[in-house]
């Protein structure tokens, strides 16, 4: 591929800015439910365990939240500035989801943050509450309508194609509930639980390895796990069936995920290897036999397309989606098993004492955000070289720009993110080093003394006993 | 003619409406920010954006996502043309929107540049939309339904000025809100600031409406021909009414009628675009009917529009409603 093709630049530049705003809404969905969650346990018990834990995690909500904003405004410009002929084909069904996007969740979220976040002494705690739920439900409602539009780029149905050969809708059901939508949905959803959970996890673990008394930080690490036990092992179900789901509409991208060049009877699992496009075939492998075809077809001797049945300016890249395939699932298996592991040390009673189990939850910090960008680089280069799946090329989506143009963007934007959102992610890292303490509350109203939100950083400070740096 | 685009053409109208007008006493908050002497000032005059901020700028989104929902030809044509002042106003609005949290995070010399970024960052965002505007004025090159002219043609003496005069009208803005929502120092600060950009937006409003005429042929008929001179003539007279209101107002110190005509004064002035470009969605020559979406995507966003917009405005004013009243030195926002 030519570096000096615009097209190409769009691409990396599109490619590099959703993949640094992926992590910000997916860790929102994430943590306005668990604060959500956590405020819930503290009206309903009065116990101030929970407003320590919401306390803690709404000011690195507020941070990531903030970062997740600025970097979405970029991505609902940039289909219009780099991928015009797109956006001007696609507008009709797309643009009326992204609207509803909008309207129904950006809205909700922003309007209700600010009581969220500076509002508890003004409105009292169930108003308060009620603010809460709604950024959580609006974030939720995000989630719903971008991944159905997303979907429908990668299944599209329910359409039809008019005389200036824009897409136009033919059945709006059809359109948002297009085949691959709910599996998206779902798989995407508890990913973003998931990453929270291991970022929560993680941070208390770090913590307790240092004092395993911590009571907030018990109450951090103990949901965290419980989320690793149920939901890890229903996550590799769902991406199983998600799995399944796409073999069925894209059948190129599954035989790119498995690095499966010939159409074959009992394909094996390859475990590693190395494609070579040009003599189409995977090199240096390890195999297990048969494996694949059992898990697509649920027989040891199903038949499997191989990527030869397309030809070669119809295949996605190979080797980026079979190795980002195989990171997703490999943390996947992970945190399947630190579940377990911490479920067995819950039943013996040992789920603060071992720091095997502390160590591991540390280093899965970032486990569930690796995973959710190696998943949707499957998803992304694996439904290449289309836009619209089997309809509108890439090649062809792109705005008239030229070069200097796109180049100069892309330059700027990978200056910008790495300066803006490098230094965001360290304060984040800095608001979790802070070691969780209990809240106090005044006592008449009841309402803690500071609100929830944003603390200068002269009370970090003192927080960490005079060792806020910088 | 009322049909769907027509109707959408308002709708959008009234988005991007509230996002020049919402977001941009923010942004002229940040805009005057490094004139704002003592830290504490500077951190009352963020606290009385902080709870809205992101709020207002959701108008922007909507103003984008609906123009790709309901006009996704002028979508496609606009952003291509305008590509560099698109993305350098997105750069800016990341500066301005990550400095509410990171000024609060960062040690006193890094808090500093982050407090810099707030302020370049409303500037060029600022800059950046008026140049924009004044781009979208002048015209874009269409062929085939694509943009075909250059990736500078946005540059020009005259975009350039629409962007400084942005600049002023969005510092009215801040300045008024300021001088509403602060007391002493500050609100002086704010009187004295507003007192200045209000003679200067109304030169710009002045200036540009009158350069505007020379143009585009289209812009100058539609203002002068009869009868529509004996109709139009009461725009110009009205924004020299309420311009010695909002100078009068300021003389007697009134607190909330500056920052209420300032916004009448923006919203003339938008009025004024609109008389100017009408039926064109993109001048010279893309009509409101030209750009739309087929109707029944026009159809099928304004069923949820016409339900969630009301519901938006309730909550959202509820919003204001919460934070009403002067803000504080050091109030307990954090």
């Amino acid at each position: 591929m030519d570096m000096l093709d615009p097209v190409f630049l769009a691409r990396i530049q599109f490619a590099f800015t959703i993949a640094f705003h992926i992590i910000f809404p997916g860790l929102s969905i994430g943590l306005a439910a668990y604060l959500a969650v956590l405020e819930a346990l503290w009206l309903k018990t009065k116990n101030d365990i929970y407003l320590s834990a919401f306390k803690y995690w709404i000011k690195i909500f507020s941070l990531i939240f903030g970062m997740g904003v600025v970097s979405g405004i970029v991505m609902s410009y940039q289909f219009g500035t780099n991928w015009s002929v797109f956006s001007d084909k696609t507008g009709p069904i797309l643009g009326p989801l992204m609207g509803y996007e909008v309207l129904s969740a950006f809205f909700l979220e922003a309007g209700f943050l600010g009581v969220m976040l500076f509002g508890m002494n003004k409105v009292g705690k169930k108003l308060h509450f009620f603010a809460t739920l709604m950024v959580a439900i609006g974030t939720l409602s995000s989630a719903f309508w971008i991944l159905s539009v997303n979907s429908w780029m990668q299944t599209p149905t329910g359409y039809e194609i008019n005389e200036v050969g824009q897409f136009v809708a033919k059945d709006w059901f059809e359109v948002v509930f297009n085949p691959s939508f709910p599996y998206r949905l779902t798989h995407m959803v508890i990913a973003a639980f998931l990453s929270t959970a291991f970022l929560v996890g993680g941070t208390a673990a770090w913590h307790l390895l240092k004092d395993k008394t911590n009571p907030i930080a018990r109450l951090m690490f103990s949901m965290a796990m419980w989320m690793a036990t149920i939901v890890a092992p229903i996550q590799v179900l769902v991406g199983d069936l998600h799995g399944l789901n796409t073999y069925k509409h894209q059948p190129a991208k599954v035989a790119a995920m498995e690095g499966n060049f010939d159409t074959q009877k009992g394909a094996p699992l390859i475990l590693f290897g190395i494609a070579n496009e040009d003599e189409e075939k995977m090199e240096y492998t390890i195999e297990i036999p048969k494996l694949t075809s059992l898990i697509i077809t649920h027989d040891l001797d199903g038949e499997l397309v191989g990527l030869k049945e397309w030809p070669k300016d119809e295949r996605p890249p190979v080797n980026m989606v079979f190795w980002s395939f195989r990171i997703m699932v490999a943390i996947g298996v992970g945190m399947v098993l630190i579940g377990f592991f911490s479920l067995y040390l819950r039943f013996r009673k040992r789920l603060y004492d071992s720091n095997l189990l502390k160590r591991a939850a540390l280093i899965f910090t970032p486990a569930g955000v690796v995973a959710t960008i190696a998943g949707w680089i499957v998803t992304e280069v694996g439904r290449q070289p289309y836009t619209v799946y089997g309809l509108l090329k890439t090649a062809d989506s792109a705005s008239p720009l030229e070069l200097p143009a796109v180049a100069t963007s892309l330059a700027l934007f990978i200056i910008v993110y790495l300066l803006v959102f490098g230094a965001g992610i360290y304060y984040c890292l800095k608001l979790m080093k802070r070691t969780p303490k209990l809240e106090e509350r005044d006592v008449k109203t009841g309402i803690p003394r500071r609100a929830a939100g944003i603390t200068p950083i002269a009370a970090l400070k003192t927080q960490d006993g005079g060792k806020g740096d910088d | 003619m009322i049909d769907y685009a027509m109707i959408w053409a308002g709708l959008i109208a009234f988005a991007v409406l509230a996002y020049i007008i919402l977001d941009g006493f923010d942004l002229g908050i940040g805009i005057l920010f490094p004139l704002i002497k003592s830290t504490t000032d500077k951190e009352t005059a963020m606290n009385t954006i902080a709870p809205v901020w992101d709020g207002n700028e959701t108008w922007l989104v909507l103003g984008g996502g609906g123009l790709f929902a309901v006009f996704p030809l002028a979508y496609s044509v606009i952003l291509p043309a305008l590509y560099m002042p698109i993305i350098l106003m997105l750069l800016g609005l990341i500066f301005r929107g990550v400095a509410f949290e990171f000024h609060w995070r960062a040690s006193a010399k890094k808090q500093k540049l982050w407090d810099l970024g707030f302020h370049l960052g409303s500037l060029v965002a600022t800059l950046c939309q008026g140049i924009a505007l004044g781009a979208l004025v002048q015209g874009i090159t269409v062929v085939d339904r694509a943009y075909a002219g250059g990736w500078w043609d946005w540059l020009t003496p005259f975009s350039v000025c629409v962007g400084l005069a942005l600049v002023f009208g969005y510092s009215l803005l801040g300045a008024t809100w300021l001088y509403l929502k602060t007391e002493g120092n500050l609100q002086r600060f704010a009187h004295k600031v507003a007192t200045t950009v209000a003679y200067l937006t109304l030169l710009s409003i002045g200036a540009i409406s009158l350069w505007m005429l020379f143009i585009e042929q289209q812009y100058l008929e539609r203002w002068f021909s009869k009868p529509n001179v004996y109709f139009l003539i009461c725009v110009p007279a009205l924004v020299l009414a309420l311009g010695l209101g909002l100078i009068t107002s300021l003389r007697k110190q009134n607190e909330i009628a500056p920052f209420l005509l300032s916004i009448s004064l923006f919203i003339l002035s938008y009025i004024g675009l609109i008389i100017s470009f009408y039926p064109n969605l993109v001048p010279p020559s893309m009509t409101i009917w030209q750009a739309a979406a087929p109707e029944n995507s026009l159809k099928f966003l304004l069923i949820g529009s016409l339900i969630l917009l009301p519901i938006i405005i309730a909550y959202t004013s509820y919003s204001y409603w919460v934070f009403r009243g002067k803000v504080k030195e050091n109030e307990a926002y954090h």
